[in-house]
């Protein structure tokens, strides 16, 4: 039976255990609800949870497992030159399961019976031109080891399988007996229920929590590796970067480190003055209509996907600032640079900034300006002497977290600041960043076990750690610094 | 630090009037002002850069909803595409597009000699190349769906190629087409006789919503057809597992969950998850669901399953606001009269916040829409020129995604690959702008003051 089967199986059986339950719970009564512990719905869906739990439990733990048992047994009985190590038996294990892949298609499409199937043997049959014939294509002949390792998965598979219906489909039975049998009136069928939702709940409120796990434990384990390929003195203080996949690379991360900086401090010195008076224009200054068209526009930008700016930076951007300024004053002739990159990730920014020191300003209460406005004050003075301080830690924080979406960002950075590493002053030379390099190393075809590949796993690492703690600190000059009113 | 003084006699020193301000109260005016404009420039700064984003974008990309094409007659003759005569499939596909090829550039050839349209120094062969390199192969597959068409004249509108679709939208011009090397100042003279012959036609472009990318070197027939349906699959993905878990989550964070060190954990988490650059979601993915789990690369599970993780702390925190914004008397009415706390919450509770949620759940989606970075570490950039077959299964086929298609566009070398871009990048925002649009509708809609 497929998976598809099976679930449909079990929908049925959970839904006849439903009913069933619900209807052995009310009998007795003579279908009178209130002599019941519980709402009689409570009941049926007690008997369909007795069903459902164990089986899914069950089929998702087989679907698991399966493969790896299968696997393992596989490669205890290929010869040792098959499976060397890690990669030589990922790759003879691919091929035993592609050629298994392939009789299964040859006997679906009836050019093999079964049993042909699985006397097949190399020396009398060309298995290549067989499966080539049926749609499968393979890179190499097929040895007589493989064939008959992938004879052997099929069989176990079919086993496994079959091992696997009849589990699940006894399981199903058995929990709808058990479901059902259990429905009776005085059975606190809700409180059984709500244990099992309330269960759900948390398992779904653990998920960030394994998020955060999974990406922690798959960039160190990584990350780790990298260290064991490649010095980490020399991933941190080395000056060059200069990947080689023959080989004899320079893994310095400080040239990326720097473009990502330099990049992020353009952008703040970009979207912190325009974010900050708009924010204060908007709070101190907007009459209500001009509030309420002007701010919405400018949370547009928050809305237009990054890759649209990136396209901003590489056709827009990055020309006008090289025909208007880098060649003009001889800076250079390159289109993407650390200007482009930084002005667009600024404008980026612009609405963050503003928004949430907009929200900060108006957080300062009303009477602060009353008292500076009646000691005399202008309003540019009230806010540069009582909003400003007063909101100063928020608005610190705003600037803190800014800057952290922009050393992440990445779409922006790809487009619009160029891919050559330097160490360089000039802001109109095309740079680099952390973001783009990872990229860079992770897409196309990547071998796992150089350090050119694993170097991405660093750089993520790193840029977690930094991005992590920024926000950690700007969290904590809030909760630290924040003016407590009333 | 007012001019009061003059009528009270204490400051009576300055012995000016109020309504002659002072050198001083000039100076703060003045800064005043100054300030204030500040505030002007920076909103115009802002606006205006947003309005400069979308006037490139609408300039540079409508005309991607535009293409060229080539009428004239055409005879499908059967000694050159089905020789047996048997009108058989499988001996009829064995004339390649190569064959068509020649066909169709036959035919304008011979459409051209009868009109009598003729420009110096264009050989025939450059005639031919008038017609998209892609046309060949979709007039093979409408031949081979219907072999009837053998044997008939077709009046056939065919693609043309990029550079002349270029030159209809005034992207190439007789000036660079002298440096181009895909095609002559010759053939642009010759395409403006066809053109004014209303042989050469602009109309509306269904194949960019429909074709699937195509390659570096025929633009004019690349389409978003791939990248919608593996951006649908993955919008659906996601609502399906990223919706449920972040409503769960939310429930139990803000009505169950009592006050311990593990709920702290839950609750910074959260908080944190919202900040982690998208690119490290990526690495995620490629790391777990591609290397450790072995789930196929480029495929719109894996997408969908890195980006619901992305997703879900926008929704949780989303669906914690609609919650808290449900009264207490709401709940305390629902258990004063003996309903349980799940009870409360799920008949009660969770009805009342659900506008509030869709709000927070349509927004989270626009965002997901628009996520790149971690798809790229995923391998939905690949070159993908087949259509995932329809769903479950096709969730497991290699597929890519509108933005991925924008970028990847955007990288290409020929100029004609920006214009699709920038149209692509259109699509892209109608989807936001619909989904933004019914956000605030639902709001204004069920928005409930308590």
């Amino acid at each position: 039976m497929s998976v598809l089967m099976i679930l449909a199986a079990i929908a049925v059986l959970a839904i006849a255990a439903f009913f069933l339950a619900r209807q052995r719970a009310l009998a007795p009564l003579g279908g009178n609800p209130r002599l019941l512990h519980s709402l009689p719905g409570y009941y049926g869906w007690y008997g369909a949870l007795s069903v459902l739990i164990p089986t899914l439990g069950a089929l998702a733990l087989w679907l698991v497992v399966q493969p790896m048992v299968i696997e393992s047994r596989i490669a205890a009985d290929l010869p040792a030159a098959l499976v060397a190590d890690d990669t030589a038996r990922a790759l003879t294990m691919a091929d035993v399961r592609r050629v298994a892949g392939g009789l299964d298609t040859a006997v679906a499409r009836g050019v093999l019976a079964e049993a042909e199937a699985m006397a097949l043997r190399t020396e009398t049959t060309d298995v290549r031109a067989l499966l080539a014939g049926v749609g499968v294509a393979l890179g190499a002949t097929v040895s007589p080891e493989v064939l008959e390792a992938a004879q052997d998965y099929r069989g176990l598979t079919h086993w496994g399988v079959a091992g696997r219906s009849v589990l699940v489909l006894v399981l199903a039975v058995a929990g709808l007996f058990w479901g059902v049998s259990r429905a009776h009136k005085d059975f606190r069928a809700r409180n059984a229920v709500e244990k099992v939702v309330q269960g759900l709940l948390i398992a779904a409120s653990s998920i960030a929590v394994l998020t955060t796990v999974g990406i922690v434990w798959s960039m160190v384990s990584e990350t780790f590796d990298f260290f064991t390929k490649y010095p980490i003195r020399d991933f941190f203080f080395s000056l060059t970067w200069s990947p080689n996949f023959r080989g004899g690379s320079d893994l310095g991360m400080l040239p990326l480190l720097w473009g990502t900086l330099y990049i992020t401090v353009v952008s703040l010195l970009v979207s912190v003055p325009v974010g900050l008076f708009s924010a204060i224009y908007l709070a101190e200054y907007a009459s209500k209509p001009v509030r309420n068209w002007v701010k919405p526009l400018i949370e547009v930008i928050a809305g237009i996907p990054t890759v649209v700016f990136g396209i901003f930076a590489l056709i827009t951007v990055g020309p006008a600032l090289r025909d208007w300024f880098a060649e003009p004053l001889g800076l250079g002739n390159s289109g993407s640079s650390v200007m482009t990159a930084g002005i667009v990730i600024g404008i980026l920014n612009i609405p963050f900034i503003s928004s949430l020191s907009d929200d900060i300003i108006n957080a300062v209460p009303q009477s602060l300006r009353d008292g500076s406005l009646g000691l005399g004050a202008t309003r540019s003075e009230t806010v540069r002497q009582v909003i400003l301080p007063a909101a100063l830690p928020g608005v610190v924080g705003a600037i803190l977290m800014a800057a952290s979406r922009a050393i992440g960002e990445t779409m922006i950075v790809v487009m619009g600041a160029g891919a050559a590493a330097k160490l360089s002053l000039n802001p109109f030379e095309a740079m680099t960043t952390m973001t783009v390099k990872i990229v860079g190393q992770l897409t196309g075809d990547t071998d796992f076990a150089a350090p050119e590949t694993l170097v991405a796993f660093a750089l993520g690492m790193t840029l977690f750690v930094i991005t992590l703690a920024l926000n950690i600190f700007a969290l904590w000059i809030v909760r630290k610094y924040r003016e407590q009113y009333e | 630090m007012t001019d009061l003084s003059a009528q009270t006699g204490a400051f009576a020193g300055s012995g000016q009037s109020l309504l002659t301000p002072s050198a001083r109260m000039k100076r703060r005016n003045a800064a005043e002002a100054r300030f204030r404009l500040y505030g002007v420039v920076a909103i115009l700064i802002a606006l205006a850069t947003l309005a400069i984003m979308l006037f490139t974008i609408l300039r540079d990309g409508v005309s991607a909803f535009a293409q060229a094409r080539l009428t004239f007659p055409m005879e499908l003759s059967a000694e050159v595409l089905d020789p047996k005569g048997n009108r058989l499939r499988d001996e009829m596909s064995k004339v390649t597009t190569i064959g068509y090829a020649k066909v169709l550039s036959a035919a304008l050839v011979a459409e051209l000699d009868r009109r009598g349209i003729a420009e110096e120094g264009v050989s025939e062969k450059q005639i031919g190349e008038l017609i998209s390199k892609d046309a060949a192969g979709q007039l093979r597959a409408e031949v081979l769906a219907d072999p009837a068409m053998i044997g008939t004249t077709i009046n056939a509108e065919i693609l043309a190629a990029g550079r002349i679709d270029g030159y209809l939208k005034g992207r190439v011009t007789l000036d660079s087409a002298e440096l181009d090397s895909n095609i002559t100042p010759g053939q642009l003279r010759l395409a403006e006789q066809l053109r004014q012959a209303g042989m050469l036609t602009t109309g509306w472009n269904w194949g960019f919503f429909t074709n699937p990318d195509a390659s570096d070197q025929r633009p004019e027939a690349a389409g978003l057809g791939v990248a919608l349906l593996g951006s649908a699959y993955m919008m659906v993905l996601v609502l399906v597992m990223c919706v449920p878990v972040g409503v769960a989550a939310s429930i139990w964070l803000e009505e169950f969950a009592p006050k311990n060190r593990w709920t702290d954990a839950i609750e910074v988490n959260i908080s944190n998850l919202a900040a982690v650059p998208s690119i490290v979601f990526g690495i995620l993915g490629l790391a777990i669901f591609i290397n450790f789990a072995g789930l196929p690369q480029s495929s719109s599970l894996v997408g969908a399953l890195v980006i619901s993780l992305m997703t879900l702390p926008t929704i949780i925190i989303a669906t914690r606001a609609a919650i808290r914004a449900v009264p207490p008397s709401i709940r305390d009415a629902a258990l004063g009269i003996g309903a349980s706390k799940m009870q409360t919450v799920f008949h009660h509770v969770l009805p009342l916040a659900m506008p509030g949620i869709l709000t927070g759940t349509i927004l989270g989606l626009a965002s997901a829409l628009g996520e790149t970075a971690p798809l790229l570490l995923i391998g939905m950039v690949a070159f993908v020129d087949n259509y995932p077959a329809p769903p479950p299964e096709g969730f497991l086929d290699p597929a890519t995604a509108l933005p991925v298609q924008v970028y990847s566009w955007a990288s290409r070398a020929d100029p004609a690959f920006i214009e699709r871009s920038n149209g692509a990048i259109i699509v892209l925002l109608v989807f936001l702008v619909i989904m933004n649009v019914a956000a605030i509708l639902l709001r204004r809609r069920f928005e409930r003051r308590w």
